[in-house]
């Protein structure tokens, strides 16, 4: 199915699975490059495709991110020693999102850990990293290889998707759990193989990632399609997504940090304390990589953190520089992603502060420049550190979901 | 002629090869009055764009920009002089198994035809790209600097050491850890921390190796790699391109530009010898027995031909002379310049891939190129050499007439004395059927297509060019000829012993290529000289 | 087995070495002497590591690796009296003698150019100065090998004084010499002797001490660092090559007696499974046996390589960290030949009084850069280089009465992973430097009575050093000072608190040296105070009770 007629140098993009689906319905034409594939940035209209999320039901083409295999009698001691979380916890059957650094402590990426069995693992992440994954076998009995090409991936995301999945054919659905997989055999008249389902996302809101066999995926959508076309269901591409994960608090790779390995610069490496995932980094479990310059860090204290944003006024703050008060004098920090969050009516967004400037309801000013018919303002907008995430509901958790 | 001079100078650059151009560019635009003197009829030096076959234009010494310093191009406003260079669209190594690993510009393209011979090697450039550039931003800041003298006292000195002790510790501990490596490792040694496939790493290591007189596996050859990235093309960093009309059309611009700023050149003029009166310089006297005076005279000949041939070594330490005589210099470099009567074609790269419009080559093992180093070191050109292949006239449409190519070939290695006995016809005819043949091996029409090849031993380009041995870079870039080092320790500011003598070829920091920096640097330790006498 | 008297069953150390080569014994010694409760174990069934002294033949022995004793400095054997335990040299001052491809051998002697001037006198004229000069360059280094390498990039005070330090003595040498010392620091060997000389046959024996035990040829940038690591040591010590009675197995034994005066329990036969890690600290070593060791301090005299990834384990580690140790080149080309001769070879040209020295067959420095051609591409040198001594003649302990031994340090041999086809292969080059040796000691041949040919694969086997390198990892500008053996366990110190290093992987490197020993020995001792201070808190007081008699104290 993957299309490799033309040659690479022709056609450096891959196209998913999904692709031909998707272009047939998009309008607008809008396509975007990621992790080598091209994928959709906006179907309709971005506002149509975000009310999507929270409103019925969303696909989205998951099939980009980067899909690894790591299996053998050493998987768990591997990928512990990889993660600062403790995978030794994570049972056959679950997922955990997690974080992965370098010696220093900082971020390499983050990404989902799938147990699939006793001794195999999936490993899904944002960029490829072959490289660190192998250098980090070194030592330990595990295969690690890459399967982003075998597998298609389908986000199926929304307050109705549980429905709409029951509907489709997955019995049972309703009652995986937040971070719980299983497998299930869609309707026979697709014609397709069982496929995974995992409850995860990307959304902050009740979701499902379904994992199929390239082979499968065009059967697979026109079924969902066809299930959730009483529950409003839409295609949706990146722009949309990408509001809906800052509600959520979820970071971006290459918007909220640049991973360890590629960067260029002093100072722009991120720890996981930094960016507020210390949650995710367990000193207790045994050694893993970071931990002992993490230990050091977490002892002076983070020098920097990311913080929430609510910030007065409706224009979203992308790239505003923060400062300490409306003189603009003294920079504190600046904001990574920003947005106008049409959920909580708020203009959020998050940030990087230095750390000595954070204290709970402490206000800075983002220094926003707005374009008025080609005529560029600068205002000093004021901007409340608030608590993240900026939205989550309780269907998000809810088992079984509450329409099912 | 006589023996007074025509005119009194402020300053007379010998030789107007793209440094010396540069030099006298800056003096000129500082107010002075400033003679470039240059022995061929024609301007350049190693830089030169020159018909040799009919409507052909052959960039018959250098042949790619890349390490001209945008500071140089924008304060000597090359572009208005007509300087237009055009990145590379692609490269490759054709492999004798009938593959190819290509390079392309696009990423993702890049990234799956690196896959094709490891998914491992795909993902490891990222951090190979990534340390390279780490080393470039360490270093380019450097290149424009005089380098301090370690031994000594001068308040200058000290600043300059304190300023590059604060640029390295602003590294941060791993890196300068890495960074003192990287300094002093081989090419495969550093490859070999990335990549596993040898074909990425025969590709990557033919920069470690072009103009020097070492293989991949000799320590210091990973400099040598970052000296041919640390050039850029309009913030691309490491990206190589062509000059349009050819690497002539560079020092035509700086000839331009010196002359727009009241700047006198003399062609067919060669310095015979450098006068000196009372420990200083005071002008010139051409191979004729003209006299030029000027109180300062800058030479962009390479260090040996400067002090040997040009001075009288009395009037200089003979510890100096000695370490000038010690200071190497070794061909190692030919060059075919071929005229074809259309496009060769490269079985092992298929249809439509833009990696022939950039650098080719058909070395694709690391034994391969060091093998080639083992037969320079027996006097005899490599039976495999590494060749760096361009045809411009792809990209540049002025190169050749339409519908037929001009081919540049540069060959590594190719020594200065032969075992077997001197340079002769006969001989260099050989070396060229070397070359053609290593082409031909992977363009079955090749050989067809040949109008007209001027091929050049390192001793042709030494007496064409005025490089001793024929070496590109006037002098080895190895650890005990860089920095401080180049040329000679002690005086690596640009100034010889005789006080209004000054270098500014490649022979001084920070070495060869069209970088133009030792032209810079020169000029300014020069221009800082007159103020303190004024 | 175990070589002192009481050996407390499963008690707790305060230090454990691993490895009773010279440097593990040299550091337990001056550990043991702070009033630590030190044990090394030794996988062997004897002390020693590659300093041993082994019956390669019956009634045939033979230092294994390293065959001559230079470069230990002299306070080394001073302060571990090594002389009160046993260490006697039978030659001392040993001559070299270059051996010629065609004429006479030349004797190299700085002090005495008279044999050079036959040859050339602007030779005979250039030597003592090159001589000269080249050892104060050394001279002004030699002191950075006694203390750890200084950190780049901290704050602290130390790595600051150590580094103004090392400029310092550098600056003191004098414009000339301070120049010379950063042109030709990173310079080939064969470029600085082409500076100074003519004959071949002088270059070829000088450039080979630079080359020795390296996977250099004359050529490779950096050569010249080796060869002035080499006189760095060996100004140290005194600068003479010499012979210990026994060969260099009684070294090790002198060390061991040192060791065991001092305090210091040894275990021999007691092979390390892998080190314990608790609580993110080292904790001692667990035996193959099964038998588990605990001590506060594990000081490793393995190889790098062995030490972090075979008996850490990478779990313990930073991937990061990891890929330095991984890419460390640690693959030896030297190998070592052993003849068990019926009679003294007898060499073209030269008395018996030379044989009492070391003869290099080193003809030209392009004779040995093509034998290193053959190393890059994992061949076995066409014609190979060798430095030979007959160790018999000064001490006829080591062969049965009237016969003799010759030992050959032999380069350059791949590291090759014994595949099949290596047997053979080792045979075929055994005859080949068998030939080699008979073209210039006619006769030789038929008075073999037995060889052994120790490769690289072979000495890892034997001696458990991974890639079987001599230094435990090449000997390289980019592997020296502050980045080795890898940034992160450059002194001695390693990522795991309580792991120490302190073998030839660690600063200033190999040879038979001991100074990366006493360096580690004091580099623990220096951090127990420092750990104590900064934690606030004493060591446990058993060990500072003892520390506090001043009967293990001994006079420097």
């Amino acid at each position: 199915m993957l299309s490799e007629s033309e040659p690479h140098f022709r056609q450096p993009l891959l196209k998913t699975p999904f692709h031909e689906r998707a272009r047939a319905v998009s309008q607008v034409d809008s396509f975007i490059p990621w992790a080598g594939y091209t994928t959709v940035d906006v179907f309709t209209t971005v506002e149509q495709e975000y009310f999507a999320i929270r409103n019925a039901t969303t696909l989205y083409d998951l099939t980009p991110m980067v899909k690894y295999r790591i299996a053998g009698p050493g998987a768990m001691r591997y990928l512990n020693r990889l993660m600062t979380r403790d995978i030794a916890k994570l049972k056959p059957g679950r997922v955990a999102y997690g974080v992965w650094c370098n010696d220093g402590g900082h971020l390499i990426d983050d990404g989902t850990v799938f147990r699939l069995g006793e001794t195999e693992y999936r490993l899904c992440t944002g960029e490829r990293q072959l490289d660190w994954l192998l250098d980090s076998a070194v030592g330990f009995e595990v295969e690690i290889s890459e399967v982003t090409q075998e597998i298609a991936a389908l986000a199926v995301q929304g307050p109705t998707s549980c429905a709409l999945l029951k509907t489709f054919g997955l019995a049972g659905v309703e009652r995986l759990k937040p971070f719980e997989l299983a497998h299930f055999l869609p309707p026979p008249s697709l014609g397709v193989a069982a496929i995974m389902v995992s409850r995860t996302g990307f959304t902050g809101d009740l979701g499902y990632e379904l994992w199929m066999r390239p082979a499968d995926a065009e059967a697979i959508w026109d079924g969902l399609m066809e299930a959730g076309h009483t529950r409003g269901i839409r295609p949706i591409g990146s722009r949309a997504l990408n509001i809906a994960r800052i509600e959520a608090g979820f970071l971006l790779p290459n918007f909220d940090f640049v991973s360890s390995e590629r960067t260029l610069r002093l100072g722009t490496e991120r720890s996981p304390l930094e960016l507020g995932l210390g949650w995710l980094v367990d000193f207790q479990k045994g050694h893993f990589t970071g931990r002992r310059a993490l230990l050091e860090e977490e002892r002076r204290g983070p020098r920097r953190r990311l913080v929430g944003l609510d910030i007065e006024g409706t224009k979203p703050a992308h790239n505003a520089l923060l400062y300490s008060d409306n003189s603009g004098k003294r920079q504190v920090g600046s904001v990574a992603s920003a947005t106008w969050s049409p959920t909580c009516k708020r203009n959020i967004a998050l940030a990087m502060m230095d750390a000595p400037h954070i204290e709970p309801g402490l206000t800075v000013w983002a220094e926003i420049y707005l374009n008025r018919e080609l005529v560029w303002e600068r205002r000093m907008a004021q901007a409340k550190l608030v608590p993240r995430p900026f939205f989550t509901p309780e269907r998000r958790r809810l088992t079984p979901p509450a329409d099912c | 002629m006589g023996s007074n001079s025509s005119r009194r100078h402020d300053a007379i650059i010998v030789g107007a090869g793209h440094n010396g151009l540069v030099a006298a560019c800056y003096l000129a635009r500082a107010g002075l009055d400033v003679l470039v003197l240059e022995r061929n009829t024609y301007v350049g030096g190693a830089a030169v764009s020159r018909q040799l076959y009919e409507n052909f234009t052959y960039s018959n010494c250098s042949y790619v920009c890349s390490l001209l310093r945008t500071e140089i191009i924008r304060g000597l406003e090359l572009p208005r002089f007509g300087l237009q260079i055009i990145p590379y669209e692609g490269g490759c190594t054709m492999m004798r198994n009938g593959d190819h690993l290509a390079l392309y510009d696009n990423h993702d393209a890049l990234r799956r035809e690196i896959a094709r011979h490891s998914k491992r090697d795909a993902e490891a450039y990222e951090r190979y790209l990534r340390d390279m550039l780490r080393q470039c931003r360490f270093i380019k800041p450097l290149l424009l600097r005089e380098p301090p003298d370690p031994t000594s006292f001068k308040p200058r000195d000290i600043m300059e050491l304190l300023h590059l002790g604060k640029h390295f510790h602003g590294l941060g501990e791993e890196r300068m850890y890495d960074t003192l490596r990287f300094w002093t490792m081989s090419c495969a040694d550093f490859l070999d921390e990335y990549f596993e496939s040898e074909i990425v790493k025969a590709h990557l290591a033919g920069s470690s190796i072009i103009g020097t007189a070492l293989g991949p596996r000799s320590p210091g050859t990973a400099y040598v790699l970052l000296h041919h990235y640390m050039g850029s093309i309009d913030g691309t960093v490491g990206a190589w391109g062509f000059a349009r009309g050819g690497m002539g059309a560079v020092t035509k611009a700086l000839a331009a530009s010196f002359e727009a700023s009241g700047g006198t050149i003399r062609s067919g003029a060669p310095v015979n010898q450098v006068l000196v009166h009372n420990g200083r310089a005071i002008g010139v006297v051409l191979d004729g027995g003209e006299e030029i005076h000027a109180p300062v005279v800058v030479s962009n000949l390479d260090v040996r031909r400067t002090f040997l041939e040009t001075m009288d070594t009395k009037d200089l330490p003979p510890d100096f002379v000695e370490q000038v005589r010690n200071f190497k210099i070794r061909g190692s470099s030919g060059k075919l310049n071929i005229a074809l009567d259309g496009l060769p074609r490269f079985p092992a790269i298929p249809q439509g891939s833009p990696s022939t419009r950039g650098d080719m080559h058909v070395t694709d093992t690391m034994e391969m190129l060091e093998r080639a180093y083992d037969d320079w070191k027996e006097g005899r050109w490599s039976r495999a050499p590494y060749i760096d292949m361009l045809i411009p006239s792809q990209i540049d449409p002025t190169m050749a007439p339409d519908g037929k190519h001009y081919m540049s070939v540069f060959v590594q290695y190719c020594p200065y004395r032969l075992a077997a006995g001197e340079w002769n016809a006969e001989r260099r005819q050989a070396f060229g059927k070397t070359v053609i043949d290593t082409i031909a091996a992977h363009s079955p029409n090749f050989k067809d297509l040949i109008l007209h090849a001027e091929i050049r031993t390192p001793w042709d380009i030494e007496n064409e060019v005025g490089l001793t041995e024929g070496n590109i870079f006037q002098g080895e870039l190895t650890f005990d000829q860089l920095l401080f080092n180049r040329p000679i320790p002690g005086y690596a500011q640009y100034r010889a012993p005789v006080r209004g003598m000054y270098l500014c070829g490649s022979s001084t920091h920070p070495g060869g290529g069209v970088m133009g920096a030792p032209g810079a640097n020169a000029a300014s330790a020069i221009l800082r000289d007159l103020r303190k006498t004024q | 087995m175990t070589m002192a008297g009481a050996f407390p069953k499963n008690s707790k150390y305060d230090c454990i070495v691993i490895g009773g080569g010279h440097n593990g014994l040299v550091c337990a010694t001056y550990l043991a002497r702070s009033g630590r409760s030190v044990l090394v174990v030794e996988a062997a069934d004897r002390v020693g590591g590659a300093a041993v002294t082994r019956e390669f033949s019956p009634g045939f022995r033979v230092s294994a690796c390293a065959h001559l004793l230079h470069l230990m400095p002299e306070s080394v054997v001073r302060e571990l009296r090594l002389g009160a335990h046993g260490l006697r040299l039978v030659a001392d001052g040993m001559p070299t003698t270059a051996l010629s491809g065609d004429g006479a051998p030349l004797r190299i002697d700085p002090g005495n150019p008279s044999a050079l001037a036959e040859r050339s006198s602007a030779d005979a004229a250039a030597y003592p100065v090159y001589d000269a000069r080249l050892r104060r360059l050394a001279l002004a280094l030699q002191p950075a090998f006694d203390t750890p390498p200084p950190r780049l990039g901290t704050s602290s005070w130390g790595d600051r004084l150590a580094l103004l330090r090392l400029g310092w003595r550098i600056r003191r040498l004098g414009r000339g010499d301070m120049r010379e010392l950063l042109r030709i620091g990173g310079m080939c060997v064969q470029d600085l002797l082409d500076e100074h000389f003519e004959n071949p046959l002088l270059k070829g024996a000088l450039g080979f001490d630079a080359v020795l035990g390296a996977n250099a040829g004359p050529r490779s940038p950096g050569s010249v660092l080796t060869l002035l690591y080499r006189m760095a040591a060996a100004g140290a010590a005194g600068s003479s090559l010499a012979q210990p009675a026994g060969g260099l197995g009684a070294l090790s034994d002198a060390l061991a007696e040192a060791a065991i005066d001092a305090g210091a329990v040894i275990r021999t036969s007691a092979i390390v499974d892998r080190i314990l890690v608790r609580e993110d600290r080292a904790a001692g070593v667990v035996l193959q046996s099964g038998e588990q060791l605990t001590a506060a301090s594990v000081v490793s005299n393995a190889d790098p390589k062995t030490t972090f990834l075979r008996l850490l384990g990478t779990e313990y580690l930073d991937t990061g960290f990891v890929r330095r140790i991984v890419h460390l080149r640690a693959r030896g080309l030297a190998a070592k030949l052993h003849l068990a001769l019926d009679r003294p070879p007898r060499f073209t040209g030269l008395n018996e009084a030379a044989l009492q020295g070391r003869l290099l067959l080193a003809p030209s420095l392009e004779y040995v850069e093509r034998a290193f051609n053959h190393a890059k591409y994992s061949e076995f040198s066409a014609a190979p280089i060798l430095e030979i001594t007959v160790p018999t003649v000064a001490d006829s302990s080591l062969s049965p009465a009237g016969k003799h031994v010759l030992s050959a340090v032999v380069q350059y041999v791949p590291y090759r992973s014994a595949a099949a086809g290596w047997e053979q292969e080792k045979e075929r080059f055994t005859n080949l430097l068998v030939d080699t040796l008979e073209s210039h000691a006619p006769g030789l041949r038929e008075s073999i009575h037995a060889a052994e040919l120790l490769t690289p694969v072979d000495i890892e086997r034997e001696f458990r050093i991974s890639g079987g390198h001599w230094h435990h990892a090449e000997l390289a500008l980019d592997q020296f000072m502050m980045v080795r053996p890898v940034p992160g366990a450059a002194q001695y110190r390693t990522p795991v608190d309580g792991l120490f290093l302190c073998g030839a992987g660690s600063h200033p490197g190999g040879g038979v040296m001991g100074v990366a020993g006493r360096n580690a020995a004091r580099q623990i001792l220096n951090g127990a105070t420092h750990a104590s201070h900064r934690r606030g808190r004493k060591t446990t007081p058993r060990t500072d009770a003892e520390r506090a008699t001043p009967a293990n104290e001994q006079a420097a």
